[in-house]
């Protein structure tokens, strides 16, 4: 930790929790300029690679000083804006640096593929501007800035999606769908927080958690938390809000979805966790009534309600992006928990969760590469035709299934103890049955692939095979790898999801 | 020097460096059969060592995935022998594999021998685990390992019995066992294996040890006891090597064990015993005990018979684990051995009658016998061990599991382990005298068998004879394990 503490110099240290958000959105009007998509992807890379040294950087500062709070400009908070790093926020930092980083290298092939060759840089420039805004939402501590950067990110998002239509058209609407939602969710979050200055007169998350505890609550604080869960609810595709997420995941640019599945979401997620856990306090009675009957009883529906549409999807994303609100489910299940064990099991699944669908979302961007494929289907017999794609496809595939050898059983493991901590044994059967309908809709990709014999080739010839590019095998392959190593070494993981459970909850 | 956690290691380590040496000899057939054969005497010599210093209790810590959670092995008896059963069987079996494969022109043969090294390491790594966790793992690693030789083929018939091969296996472990692990983990603070029972030493209520028994009995789907067995008929459409070594040893032997060591060191038998499930699971073991021999009888298709024979046996071993009586689960024990090399020697001797004929139905096996005297000879020694007949192997699982019963208070359950007997006798004997008395069909075989698919049933034939004679020292060596008075007392008799 000391090592990376020292990363960099001192004095850019001192102003990593600023550079790591000023960066990117500086890149991305850099990025718009580029004559080339290649240039533009230039830029993209060196800020992606800037922002993984920082957020290591954060880490090891956070791991050896304790918390950091950053004065933006100098202004120190209640009155200025505060950024703010503490065990909670640090392994999003890490998992939208790193997991971003990846997904960057992977973006080369796959966006000059998909995306016209003149809308390229503007693209890169989007999602720098996506980038910029999760990592904001992440290292935030004012909640009003919170709404600004998610807002910031959303709408790039919107634009990012769309930029799917060179290949489909369907990404307008699916896009356009996200964008009056998100709208929705965003209004609702912003009139939430607006709730709360009216009752605090302060809008420093810190500052706000120490007055309504000062305070204590009533009915304005009641409606901001309704508010703020549903705005950010929606925003983290918690099942029913989670309806844009399927048709935006399936028609994005395959790289867009990677990312995004594998970060957004996430973000989101924190942002719930940081409202629920820091503003309000978990042991505030509408706010433990909401554990039980809101978070664990919607995660449980979602982890089954969600699973069961998977398994009937005839698109591949789609299947992947039901999925994906399922294991949202299980987020919501640990956090509804509330408990320490619970939030931490929430937490793991989190980062581990972002390591399955990477690895899932890159492998489907592979093979769409290669050969088109969107339908299940056509994923027929690809094991043959990409060897190296498929296999990295099925270890993130059993991941999801909580296999042994692989990081989703460690996830399990840890939300099922905690599940019985709790003493919940309904909880425990419905991870099960959720497992064993991730079982059945994985399956069907993985029979798609290694049982049934690949299309023939132009007259008759047999399919040849066709190696992805390595600039998507090699992130790809990480990301499958770190499913199978975080297993045998758990304690990384565990220990930086035990560390934010407790960085909220109180207590080692 | 060979130090008893090197000898650990190497359990591990000899089938997978086996199995990496056959996929890069793919293209020099007999180096590549050499390989197997190396590999599978090699682990059978480690095994051998194993197995002498089992009662030491040697330890060896895989992995530490984190905090509490340690993938570790731990020798002791029951895992010792299982583990010779295996590893003493893959060398006959490898040798009738290379008969087989070649006989019956088989594709992909890289593959299967390089899976059949996997599911041979993995079914030792359940033989030697030493907590839940690491007997999990393997377990599911041998589920894995064994679908791509289940679906061998690759025609539509071994695409569907693959599939219900791997949902059924995989559904009840992660659905139901993965949570009686957890559940485990999280009543008694970790998952080791403790003599006398890791639950029963920490003081888990029997009514939730109830809830567990059941989570087990079925969750470890391996063991196949009603209704979760379907997976293992289907499991059939593989070649026969693997229904022989995989499909009555390795693997069903691998979920057999799995629950009998579950019983012996996580419930320990007085917790099975108080637990309020343990009488209707003894109960379903012996309806499945009866009902799938019934259902055995209704095959024409001699490898089906032989595998609801199978689901029959299997769940003697339950049975036994039920019981909760030290004879009841010294039987259980045996019966793991026992039942190993006779149905082998079935399955082989199916194997070389379809190499030689291509037929499979018993209905179309009339005077065969002639033409293959000792297969049909190795056939019926080992339909009679199966059968518990005197002098043959299997006569003492049976005899100790009635006792068991007695003295557990179940002689009704005896009813069933006579009847029984009587179907094995009916469905297992017609094919000897059909072969040996009925006139043959043709005039001469199609083509004659090679010696390798003949000489390891007969083999193993000879081997059940002798193990009817090792009673005694295997006795002293298990009896240990289900430490007791009674049989202590038996014993100075």
């Amino acid at each position: 930790m000391d090592m990376l503490a020292s990363l960099l110099p001192a004095g850019i240290a001192v102003h990593a929790p600023a550079l790591i958000v000023v960066i990117p959105l500086i890149m991305a009007a850099v990025a718009a300029f580029m004559p080339k998509g290649l240039w533009a992807w230039g830029v993209t890379l060196v800020t992606a690679i800037a922002v993984a040294v920082l957020s290591l950087n954060i880490l090891g500062q956070v791991s050896t000083g304790g918390v950091i709070s950053y004065a933006m400009g100098g202004w120190l908070p209640p009155v200025g804006i505060e950024l703010r790093v503490d065990m909670l926020n640090v392994p999003l930092l890490l998992l939208v640096g790193i997991v971003g980083l990846l997904c960057v290298i992977y973006a080369l092939p796959s966006v000059a593929d998909e995306i016209a060759k003149k809308q390229q840089a503007l693209f890169y420039s989007a999602f720098l501007v996506c980038f910029a805004g999760l990592l904001g939402v992440t290292i935030t501590g004012d909640a009003f800035n919170v709404f600004v950067f998610l807002e910031i990110s959303s709408i790039s998002t919107y634009t990012i999606i769309a930029m799917g239509a060179g290949k489909d058209r369907r990404a307008l609407t699916a896009s356009y769908n996200y964008l009056v939602l998100g709208t929705i969710g965003a209004t609702f979050f912003v009139i939430g927080v607006g709730f709360l200055y009216m009752a605090t007169g302060t809008l420093n998350i810190a500052d706000m958690a120490a007055v309504l505890e000062q305070n204590g609550h009533d009915r304005v604080t009641q409606a901001a938390f309704a508010f703020i869960v549903v705005g950010l609810g929606l925003k983290a595709a918690m099942f029913p809000l989670h309806v844009w997420l399927p048709n935006a995941y399936a028609f994005a640019p395959n790289f867009v979805t990677a990312f995004l599945a594998s970060t957004a979401t996430k973000v989101a997620f924190y942002a719930l966790i940081r409202f629920v856990f820091s503003v309000f306090h978990p042991e505030v009675s509408f706010v433990a009534l909401s554990f039980t009957w809101l978070f664990a009883v919607v995660g449980v529906i979602a982890m089954i309600v969600a699973s069961v549409q998977a398994v009937f999807q005839t698109d591949a994303r789609r299947l992947l992006a039901y999925s994906s609100v399922a294991q949202v489910g299980y987020m919501m299940l640990g956090l509804g928990m509330g408990t320490a064990a619970g939030l931490s099991a929430s937490m793991l699944h989190l980062m581990n969760h972002a390591l399955m669908k990477g690895a899932l979302f890159m492998a489907l961007g592979a093979f769409a590469l290669n050969f088109g494929v969107r339908r299940v289907k056509d994923l027929a017999g690809l094991g043959q035709t990409m060897p190296a794609s498929s296999a990295a496809f099925t270890v993130a595939s059993l991941s999801l299934v909580g296999v042994p050898l692989t990081v989703g059983f460690t996830s399990k493991w840890y939300l099922v103890t905690a599940a019985l901590e709790r003493g919940w044994w309904w909880a425990v059967a419905a991870l099960m049955l959720s497992s064993l309908l991730a079982l059945a809709y994985v399956a069907r990709l993985l029979s798609a692939i290694w049982m049934e014999t690949p299309p023939a080739g132009k007259a008759g010839l047999a399919p040849a095979r066709r190696l992805a590019p390595w600039m998507v095998l090699a992130p790809m392959s990480l990301l499958a790898f770190a499913n199978i190593y975080f297993f045998f070494h758990a304690a990384p993981l565990v220990g930086l999801a035990r560390a934010a459970a407790n960085a909220v909850m109180g207590g080692n | 020097m060979w130090t008893p956690e090197l000898s650990l290691a190497l359990a591990l380590a000899i089938p997978a460096i086996g199995g990496v040496a056959v996929a890069l000899l793919g293209k020099y057939p007999n180096l590549r059969e050499g390989a197997t054969l190396v590999s599978a005497v090699l682990l059978a010599l480690n095994v051998a060592y194993l197995v002498e210093i089992a009662p030491s209790h040697p330890v060896l810590e895989l992995a530490n995935l984190a905090p509490g959670l340690h993938l570790v092995f731990r020798l002791e008896p029951l895992g010792a022998l299982f583990a010779a059963v295996a590893s003493g069987l893959w060398i006959v079996n490898s040798l009738y594999s290379i008969g087989y494969m070649r006989g019956n022109n088989e594709k992909n043969q890289t593959r299967f021998y390089v899976c059949f090294c996997i599911a041979i390491g993995a079914a030792m790594g359940v033989a030697l685990s030493g907590n839940l966790l690491t007997m999990f793992l393997f377990y599911e690693v041998l589920t894995l390992s064994t679908y791509p030789l289940v679906t061998h083929k690759g025609d539509a018939n071994a695409k569907r019995g693959g599939k219900i091969y791997l949902s059924i296996l995989l559904g009840t472990s992660i659905g139901l066992l993965l949570p009686a692990v957890i559940a485990t983990h999280f009543l008694a603070g970790s998952t080791d294996f403790v003599a006398g029972g890791l639950l029963a030493v920490n003081e888990v209520t029997p009514a939730i040890a109830g809830v567990l028994l059941v989570l087990f009995a079925f969750g470890i789907g391996k063991a196949a006891l009603m209704p979760v067995h379907p997976w293992l008929p289907n499991a059939m459409v593989a070649p026969t090597p693997v229904s022989a070594l995989l499909h009555a040893v390795a693997v069903v032997k691998a979920g057999v064990f799995a629950m009998l060591k579950v019983g012996t060191y996580i419930f320990g038998p007085a917790l099975i015993a108080a637990a309020p499930t343990s009488d209707a699971l003894a109960w379903i073991a012996g309806v499945s005990i009866v009902l799938s021999s019934v259902v055995a009888m209704t095959k024409d298709n001699l490898k089906a018979r032989l595998a609801f024979s199978t689901v029959s046996q299997l769940s003697y071993v339950t049975l036994g684990v039920m019981l909760a009586s030290p004879l009841a689960m010294l039987g259980g024990a045996l019966q793991i051995v026992m039942h190993a090399w006779g149905k082998i020697t079935l399955f082989m001797s199916a194997g070389a009658i379809y190499t030689a004929t291509k037929k499979t139905e018993i209905s179309q096996m009339a005077g065969l016998g002639r033409y293959m005297p000792w297969l049909f000879i190795a056939y019926t020694v080992g339909a009679l061990s199966i059968i518990g007949l005197p002098p043959l192997g299997g006569t003492w699982p049976k005899l100790f599991l009635m006792q068991g019963a007695w003295e557990s208070g179940h002689g009704l359950l005896i009813v069933a382990l006579v009847a029984s007997s009587i179907l094995n006798v009916a469905y297992l004997l017609p094919l000897s005298a059909r072969g040996f008395f009925s006139a043959p069909e043709e005039a001469k075989l199609k083509k004659k068998p090679p010696m390798l698919v003949i000489l390891p049933p007969v083999i193993t034939a000879a081997g059940v004879l002798v193990l009817f004679f090792l009673i005694g020292p295997l006795r002293d060596y298990l009896a240990p394990v289900f430490l007791s008075s009674s049989l202590a007392a038996e014993a100075a008799l």
